[in-house]
């Protein structure tokens, strides 16, 4: 059932050093592949400045990792989070249910449109027939 | 539809307020993405509270999206809870 899609974001705390941050990028997505999900796509943001300050801290560096699987590897994956003291937040979305409707919106909105301009098409012809007969 | 406020006066001050759509029919993307926040942040005055849609002009059901892509933003301190 790998069929879900999350979106998996965590800062780190800013005064961790670049290796460690990149071990720990690798790390997680080892696990991932371990717990039988796959990383999509792994975007290391880099360092933001803090809407509000977390644990007195004014800068985080963000990392954002897109998964496909069944879940699990979320469970696992938010448990080792939590012991973990680098990161200083994390947040998964599941996304591929609004992603869904989303498209689904779009679909309908172009099978209108071109509803409309089939419609149109017909209809222009016989407006320019009648002008010319009268 | 200004013209109303052109007879507030007539009315006294029992004429009920009447707000102006800031941005009347807004086109809002089929998915809002939670990290945009250079989109959001349209939709956060300075105090930093959601803008109600009366003022955002946009449908219900893009309200309520909106409000939970923006949720997760302040979460992940994209964007501010509170301003001063």
């Amino acid at each position: 059932m790998a069929n879900r899609t999350y979106e998996v974001m965590y800062i780190i705390d800013p005064e961790t050093d670049a290796e460690k941050i990149a071990k720990l990028n690798e790390a997680v997505g080892s696990l991932i592949e371990k717990e039988g999900g796959t990383v999509v796509r792994m975007d290391d943001v880099g360092r933001k400045i803090l809407a509000y300050p977390i644990n007195k801290k004014n800068e985080g560096h963000y990392v954002l990792f897109e998964i496909e699987g069944s879940g699990q590897e979320i469970l696992e994956l938010e448990r080792r989070m939590r012991v973990n003291d680098m990161i200083i937040r994390f947040m998964t979305v599941r996304v591929d249910e609004d992603r869904k409707k989303a498209t689904k919106m779009r679909m309908k909105r172009e099978a209108k449109a071109a509803r409309r301009a089939t419609f149109r098409k017909t209809e222009e012809p016989a407006v320019e027939v009648a002008e010319v007969q009268e | 539809m200004d013209a109303v406020l052109g007879n507030e006066e007539e009315f006294g001050d029992k004429m009920p307020r009447r707000y102006q759509r800031r941005r009347p029919r807004q086109v809002v993307p089929d998915y809002i993405d939670w990290k945009d926040v250079d989109y959001l942040r349209q939709f956060i005055p300075e105090r930093g509270k959601i803008m109600p849609r009366r003022i955002s002009g946009i449908t219900a059901k893009d309200q309520r999206r909106l409000a939970t892509a923006i949720k997760r933003a302040r979460s992940m301190a994209m964007l501010p809870f509170v301003t001063e």
